[in-house]
């Protein structure tokens, strides 16, 4: 049941709206349905048990009556019946009986009726309608008895108190009910303007992003209700798209520079050959450096290539059972002989096995990387640490170096694409290595963070995986001051 | 060997073309898919190097299941620009022996080629490797040159024995990783250099003449002549 035509959705704002008023539409109409339908419930209990209730006791009153002038016809005949309808007439106090007992003939033989009431015919057996006794207009309830000699009787109860008494029920109810259907309906009318009014800050933010004003946040109201709850992700979401963008816009600034500054270099030397080499030798050298530059492109593009691969998480599917710290020890077995010509110490410590779930390819050139930054940092005669250590849930992988370490806002800046820090401008690199270690750690649902050594000069980087396997993303750092 | 080449790039194709002969091979060029299953089928190669996208409706792994289907057993070594991990599991799973992306160093190409073309002529496996007055005895695990014992860590031995199967060619960078160490990335710094370099200490440092030679932007190249 959609009031909202969907078909006709080609602006942003206005068919929203719409949906909105339908969905507050529909709930004031559900709320105000739900009350009447509760309240004609509370009604029917209530009529049962009070105006019911009294046409009940009067019934029962009346067959009481019969069954004992049946009685006393059966034993004494009409006159028997006759005195008894007397004593009866004597007895009653409120007046509320009336009787008329009539003999084959049609003659009155007792009762405080004058005549046979004009609203039932010979045959009736009962009945209700008007009557005038003592001179006032009242309501009687009527039952007819039709005895074997020809002779009938009736036997009623004056019912104009009862019926005005219920009337006055009846009026009551039906106000009580038109009350609680429009308090229902303009309950739902509040829902539904409560719901479009806090609706309208997330369609104002969708549009105003819709529009190109990225920086736009749904503002929170401060009670931590569903809609804040909503808010939040909404803001959330929005804060990882921007990231994102950050990135894509980081990247191709990288390529603008980093990419282009080698093509450029190749070119140029190319050309210079073609105009000024003579000898066959200096022609090949010339062509040898060419296809160098060009080498650097290529592991350039794959350097990217393969980050982007990782973050698309298509390798999940080779996720597999392998030892961590075996693959640690590995990755420091191919940097030792590089630490060692730079007269660095490279220490392992390692529990002897670490069993984990994920690419072992990855980690360890995500370990590798780790190394290798350790390695251009580290001055002569200085230490690098790798441990592998497990935890609650947790494999942790470290890198410790005696380096100069990273400020605050270098480390914040060290996982981007072509971030360098300051010191590592001379190195050779592309600034890629930590964006690779990131998107690993985020693939496996892990983390990298980053530390100065609290009593040395030196940088710590850990590299934290989740012992069983996760799905990607599931988890991600909320503390933006130390994870990268 | 007799390679069958199939590659739509017409200057791709000259130059591996010319560059296989030059090695010493025999090379039919071909630029559809189409042509490349019916030489396949018709003639006997020691190797195939397949493009994997082609033009006319058939690509390369049409290609190769096509031709493993017939029960051919003639290796196949994919020479492709799409290079994520699931593209050549791709490649792989429909019957290809090893995969190479575009850009490449013709030198790799080469290699792979003559590695396959090896494999395919089932040589019996080796107790003993060979070069010069070098030699390697995979049973002992034990290396001389000269009839002098060199004692070398299982990496660096690893890394003399690839070497030594691949001697007189050119074995790359990216090989020696895939060999020695299982890695299937290109670390950030050149590690490679510096295992060669160490290796060289122990293998060529004090005799006669070197062995181990250095290829530019290619790897390395183990021979006994300088």
């Amino acid at each position: 049941m959609r009031t909202a035509e969907p078909r006709e959705d080609k602006g942003q704002g206005e068919p929203s709206w719409r949906l909105i008023r339908s969905i507050g539409f529909r709930i004031a109409a559900l709320h105000a349905a739900l009350m009447a339908l509760s309240a004609g419930g509370l009604i029917a209990v209530l009529w049962w048990n009070t105006a019911g209730y009294l046409d009940r006791e009067v019934e029962r009153g009346l067959r009481g009556d019969l069954a004992e002038f049946r009685a006393h016809h059966r034993a004494g005949g009409l006159a028997a019946l006759a005195a008894a309808i007397e004593t009866r007439i004597a007895e009653d106090a409120d007046t509320e009986s009336v009787f008329l007992l009539l003999d084959a003939a049609g003659a009155k033989r007792a009762g405080n009726l004058d005549a046979w009431p004009p609203f039932l015919g010979p045959e009736t057996e009962a009945g209700e309608g008007p009557l005038t006794r003592d001179g006032i207009e009242t309501t009687v309830r009527l039952r007819v008895l039709f005895l074997a000699d020809g002779a009938r009787m009736l036997v009623g109860r004056d019912v104009g108190a009862r019926r005005q008494l219920q009337a006055l029920v009846a009026d009551s109810l039906v106000y009580g009910l038109a009350l609680a259907v429009v308090l229902a309906a303009s309950g739902g009318v509040l829902v539904a303007q409560v719901l479009a009014r806090r609706t309208a800050p997330l369609l104002a933010t969708a549009a105003a992003i819709g529009e190109g004003n990225l920086a736009r946040r749904v503002p929170l109201s401060g009670n931590d209700d569903e809609f804040d709850r909503l808010a939040k992700s909404f803001n959330g979401m929005l804060d990882r798209i921007a990231e994102l963008m950050e990135g894509v816009r980081q990247v191709s600034n990288a390529i603008a520079h980093d990419l282009r500054t080698p093509i450029a270099r190749t070119r140029s030397g190319l050309e210079a050959i073609l105009r000024g080499a003579t000898e066959a030798e200096e022609l090949k050298s010339g062509i040898e450096r060419g296809i160098e530059e060009l080498d650097r492109v290529i592991a350039l593009f794959q350097a990217l290539l393969r980050i982007a691969e990782i973050e698309s998480g298509a390798r999940q599917s080779a996720f597999a059972p392998f030892d961590l710290a075996q693959a640690a020890e590995d990755a420091a077995a191919l940097y030792e002989p590089l630490a060692e010509a730079k007269a660095i110490r490279l220490e392992i410590k390692a529990p002897a096995a670490l069993p984990v779930v994920g690419d072992r390819d990855l980690i360890a050139q995500a370990v590798a990387n780790l190394l290798d930054n350790a390695t251009k940092f580290t001055p002569a005669g200085g230490t690098i640490q790798l441990s592998v250590a497990a935890g609650e849930g947790w494999a942790d992988v470290a890198v410790t170096d005696s380096g100069p370490g990273m400020t605050e806002a270098e480390r914040r800046r060290a996982a981007e694409r072509f971030y360098r820090a300051e010191a590592s401008r001379s190195s050779p690199g592309f600034g890629l290595g930590l964006a690779l270690v990131k998107a690993v750690a985020a693939l496996h649902g892990g983390t990298i963070t980053l530390s100065n050594r609290s009593n040395a000069p030196g940088l710590v980087a850990t590299l934290r995986l989740p012992m069983r396997p996760l799905p990607r993303h599931s988890i991600r750092s909320l503390d933006p001051t130390h994870h990268v | 060997m007799r390679i069958l080449l199939v590659e739509d790039d017409p200057e791709v194709c000259r130059f591996v073309a010319k560059g296989l002969r030059e090695a010493g091979h025999v090379v039919d060029p071909v630029d559809t898919a189409r042509d490349g299953l019916f030489l396949a089928a018709s003639e006997s190669y020691d190797v195939i190097v397949l493009d994997r996208m082609l033009p006319g409706g058939m690509d390369g792994l049409r290609l190769v299941e096509t031709l493993r289907a017939t029960g051919s057993r003639v290796p196949v070594l994919f020479l492709s620009a799409l290079a994520q991990v699931d593209e050549r599991v791709r490649g792989l799973k429909a019957g290809g022996d090893d995969y190479l992306t575009k850009p490449f160093a013709f030198a790799e190409l080469l290699a792979r080629i003559e590695a396959l073309g090896r494999r395919s002529r089932g040589e019996a496996p080796l107790t003993r490797l060979a070069a010069g007055d070098l030699e390697m005895d995979l049973l002992a695990r034990t290396v001389r040159r000269s009839g002098q014992a060199i004692d070398l860590k299982p990496r660096e031995f690893r890394l003399l024995e690839v070497l030594l199967r691949h001697a007189g060619q050119v074995v790359t960078r990216t090989m020696l990783l895939e060999a020695v160490w299982d890695y299937h990335f290109d670390p950030q710094t050149n590690v490679i250099d510096v295992h060669v370099s160490r290796l060289r200490q122990k293998v060529d440092r004090g005799f006669a003449y070197p062995l181990i030679h250095t290829v530019r932007n290619a790897g390395y190249m183990l021979r006994a002549e300088g």
